[in-house]
Parts: C-alpha cells; structure tokens; sequence
C-alpha cells in the first residue's frame, strides 16, 4: 500500500491554508496537484536548457530534444504503446479527440454508417461525434445507463451492427464515477468490424492502462489531470490508423520536404506537431509518469479502491440528512468520484459554504449536461480524490457536508 | 467549525426571507415582454415576464428560478424593485447596477442620481465572494436581453 503522507510532502500546495483552514482538495477530476518533482523540472528546462527542439545542431538543443523524445517514451512505455511513434502531443485529450473526428472520422465515417458512445459522455467526447455526424449523414448512438449509472450491456449488444463504424466511449465517468467494463466491450467492438476509442482522462491517472491488452485502436488523455501540467495532452493509436490520418495542421516541423508547390509530411509522430511544441510541459508530463510509475498504478489503483470503499461505508450519515448519492455502489465498478445530490441546499450554496471550511469541490454538471439532467438534478456537487487524499479527508468530508446541511436548515 | 464567514450571506434576513418567500412568484401569461438567461456553467435559469402600459412604465412582473439561494434572492428582489418603474429607469438601472458588481474598484450604490436600490443593496455583500456575483449578474443578463427585444 502506498505511503501517503511521504507522497503528500512532494506537493507544496497541499500545505497551504483556504480561508484559514487547512486546505482539502477534492476536486482531481477537474485538475490534479503536482508534485515538486514536476515543478522542478519545468523550472529547470527554462533555467538550464531552454532551446527548440530537432532544429539546432547546439548543444542546448540536443539537450531539449532528447528530454522532449524521453518523455515521449516514458509515455509509450506507461501505456504500454508499442512504440513512442504512436505518441502524439496534443494540448488536452479534447484536442485528441477532435484530431481523431475530424482527420480519421471525416476519413472513414460516411452516410449512414452509426457511432456510438455512452450516455456518460464528457461534452467532448459527445459534440466532435455530434458535429461530424451532421456533417456526413451518420447517426449517433447513444448506449444507456441503468438506475445506478452502469451501462446497459445488454442494449450495447444489440446496438452494435455492421453500420457501427466507431465506439467512442468514455473509461471512468468523470461525473458520477462508474468504471466502464471496457475490456469486454472492445473486443465486442471489434468483433462487428467497430473501431474503439478509449477516452481515458479519469482512467489513465487512476489505474494502470495497457493498450495492447485492451486492443483499443485508439486512447486519449490529459497531462494535468495526472499530476502533469496543464496544456499537454496526448493521442495513442494503432499505427495503420495515424498513417491512414492526414495532419490538421501543417507548418513547420511537419513535413519532409517543400517545394513552392507542394509538401510531403515527416514520419510519426510529428505529422501531426506543426510548429514549435510544448516542449517544457512535455517533459514534465514525462517527469509526472516517472513520479506515478515509481508509486506504482497499482499501488494508486489499490489505495483509491479502499478511500471508495471507506467512504461508502461512510456515506449512509449522509443518507439521513436526505443526501443521494449517484453511481454504482460497489468500489469496484467505480472510481473515487463522488457526485451528489443534497436536497436542502443548492449544490453552489454548498461549495461556497465548503470552501469557507477550506474544502475544494466542483458544483454543477462537470461538463456532462446531458447526463446531469437525465439524473433529473439542476446540478451536483461532486468530490473526486487522488493519491494524496487522506482517510482524514474523507472524514473532514462527511463532517463539513452533515454541517453546512444543518447549516442551511437551521437558517432563519 | 465555525461559519460565520459566510453568515452575511446565508443569514441575512433580506436574502433569507426571499429565498423562502420569493415575490411575484407567477407565471404572467400575458405578459408585454419576457426576459430568459440561462447559465449554462452551473445550470441555473431565471426568467422574467413584463407588463408595462402605454407610457412604458411596469405594472405587472412574474418571475420563476431555478437554482441557487442566490439566484432566487436576486429575482425576487429584482422583480419586486422593477415594478413601478419606466422601462428607461430600468435599462439605467441594469447597466448601474451590473457595473457596480463587476467593478474591482470600490465603488458602491452610493450614486444619488439612482433610485433608491432599498433592499437590493444588500446583494452588494456577494462581492466578498467573487465567484458568486455571476448568480447576481443572471437576473440582470436575463433584464437587458428582454429589454433589447422590447426596444
């Protein structure tokens, strides 16, 4: 089991204090801390060896370019990648996926082929496929949910034709929590000729993720919301599909050679990187696996499995003040990401009465509207933990939650 | 653990009595004009219905909310405010008003040449919390949409 207090001393913010008092942050789904290690190196890279990368022959550049295609096979080697060719930089996992409508997707989706996701979507995983649909004459397909936010398997199944040319589905639901049982559903996927899209921004941070296990043909994730830092993100996928895909963008570093007239592209990965990369957050994203890699995903995997179970133990003091919590049940079919309802008081009443007790949550519908709405709620406060969360924190939770309810009921 | 940080908000006598008694509280079927603002971050909805006379001045309101504490308290006030008034007074007012919550220099409802805000004043209290005055700016956002389609 993994050491958390030696893993809360790496991340300064965590020492900090919010309106007073002692800060808890349970807001990872939205962004994740980062530890020093991370801050570390960013700091360094500007210090040290600040230089565009596969350009110069000077030493500075040869430096930031073997720390930039470092990082890019530490990534590969984290997920499993057959090779860091298949890594691509994008900005987020919304950039990945819009990469992927729109330069494999326009490619390959046609009148009246079908794509499916799940009713958990994160917005971007819905609208690129919305857009697209549109534009091609295709239809969208959404697979539902039972009463406790699970998939409905059953209706997958018969959803899945041979005009099923994608499955796009989100990994853990950054809403509610569920943990998609994906391994099978991939291969089910595949089985009617379905390409699979993995979206894996709440999975790849939490669990460790093996693409050649899974067999999915495509995942995308961000670098902030696993201790990496903001504006770096990444693309995984089979080779034969990036070599099929065209760049989105053209310019500099993309190309092989250029004539007044035309231009041929550079092999993977920098097809797809026109112009001067992330390079600082790329590296540190590579510094931020290393940290994770050294914890160990299953160490993080187990640990946050044991906070859920903690914490629904916890859950029923909550239940008596009327408080419905969304989500399977059972900690192993879901995240630690806690979304709920509180009937007395409004979900922004609470998180700004939370925050005055220095407790960081997210109030509202966590870019999931569709969703949000079908649990027949305005909106929902959620807590989402990681690593360096605490049993203590739980417990600091329940209590503040049990507070500002009889707070705001005793009110007058 | 204490909060009385967050008293001024939640136990004000003014924002509580409209959160629990919101005024003019229907749905005006035959209304002049409607005014609707939707926050799509946090899903909050406020819409308003007007009924003015031929000199342009309001006499009747119907508001409906769905959303927070503060969202409610606002509508209600505002509802309550804008009766009586002359549909210039009110576009003078949301401009005033919106201005003073967003401003980030201490100014305040002090300007003489307004009405009198009367209890309305008291929302200037959210701007201790920053992230709140959008639940204010909602009911003034929903006002001037509906007040551009009057004109």
């Amino acid at each position: 089991m993994l050491n958390v207090e030696n893993i809360r001393e790496d991340f300064p913010i965590l020492t900090r204090e919010v309106h007073g008092k002692p800060l808890v942050y349970l807001d990872n789904a939205a962004t994740t801390q980062k530890p020093i290690q991370v801050i570390d190196s960013l700091v360094e890279y500007y210090k040290n060896y600040n230089s565009n990368v596969h350009r110069g022959v000077h030493l500075l550049s040869v430096e930031a370019t073997d720390q930039f295609e470092l990082a890019r096979e530490k990534i590969a080697s984290f997920i499993n990648a057959k090779n860091s060719e298949l890594i691509i930089w994008t900005r987020n996992a919304s950039e990945s996926l819009n990469l992927v409508a729109y330069m494999w997707g326009r490619k390959n989706i046609h009148d009246g082929d079908e794509i499916l996701v799940t009713a958990l979507e994160h917005h971007s995983n819905l609208i690129p496929w919305q857009e697209l649909a549109k534009e091609k004459g295709a239809s969208l397909k959404i697979i539902p949910i039972d009463g406790d936010g699970s998939l409905d398997l059953e209706a997958y199944k018969e959803m899945l034709t041979p005009k099923t040319k994608l499955v796009s589905m989100i990994h853990v639901s950054n809403a509610i929590g569920t943990i998609n049982p994906v391994e099978n559903m991939i291969k089910m996927a595949h089985d009617v000729g379905a390409k699979f899209l993995l979206d894996g921004a709440q999975s790849v941070p939490h669990m460790p993720i093996d693409v050649q296990d899974l067999n999915c043909d495509f995942l995308v994730f961000s670098g902030h919301k696993m201790m990496g830092p903001t504006g770096i993100g990444v693309l995984y996928a089979k080779k034969d599909l990036l070599d099929d895909m065209d760049p989105l963008y053209t310019g500099g570093e993309m190309v092989l050679e250029v004539t007044y007239e035309n231009a041929t592209w550079a092999p993977l990965p920098m097809k797809f990187e026109a112009g001067t990369p992330n390079i600082a957050d790329a590296i540190a994203l590579g510094v931020a696996v290393d940290y994770l890699t050294k914890i160990g995903m299953d160490s993080i995997h187990d640990y946050e499995k044991s906070i859920t179970e903690y914490a629904l133990k916890k859950f029923p003091v909550l239940e008596e003040k009327g408080v419905v919590l969304f989500g399977p049940k059972d900690p192993n079919l879901r995240g630690a990401i806690f979304s709920f309802h509180t009937p007395s008081i409004h979900p922004h009443d609470l998180g700004t009465i939370m925050d005055y007790m220095g407790i960081a949550l997210r109030t509202g519908h966590h870019c999931a509207m569709p969703l949000v709405k079908s649990l027949g709620v305005p909106a929902t406060a959620r807590a989402s933990l990681y690593a360096y969360n605490t049993y203590q924190e739980v417990d600091i939770l329940i209590d503040g939650l049990v507070e500002a309810i009889e707070y705001f009921e005793n009110g007058s | 653990m204490d909060l009385k940080r967050v008293d001024d908000l939640y136990r004000d006598k003014v924002i509580l009595d409209h959160c629990r008694n919101p005024r003019n509280f229907v749905f005006l079927s035959n209304a002049d004009f409607v005014c609707d603002a939707i926050n799509s971050f946090c899903g909050d909805e406020i819409h308003i219905q007007i009924k003015a006379d031929q000199s342009h001045k309001i006499t009747n309101v119907g508001y409906q909310s769905e959303g927070c504490a503060i969202n409610q308290a606002t509508g209600s006030l505002i509802s309550e405010y804008i009766n009586g008034l002359k549909i210039n007074e009110v576009v003078e007012f949301t401009s005033y008003f919106s201005d003073i919550m967003q401003s980030r220099l201490d100014s305040d409802f002090s300007d003489k040449s307004m009405t009198d805000l009367g209890d309305l004043q008291i929302l200037y209290r959210v701007k201790e919390f920053p992230i709140r005055i959008k639940c204010v700016l909602l009911s003034i956002e929903a006002l001037k949409s509906g007040l551009y389609s009057y004109k």
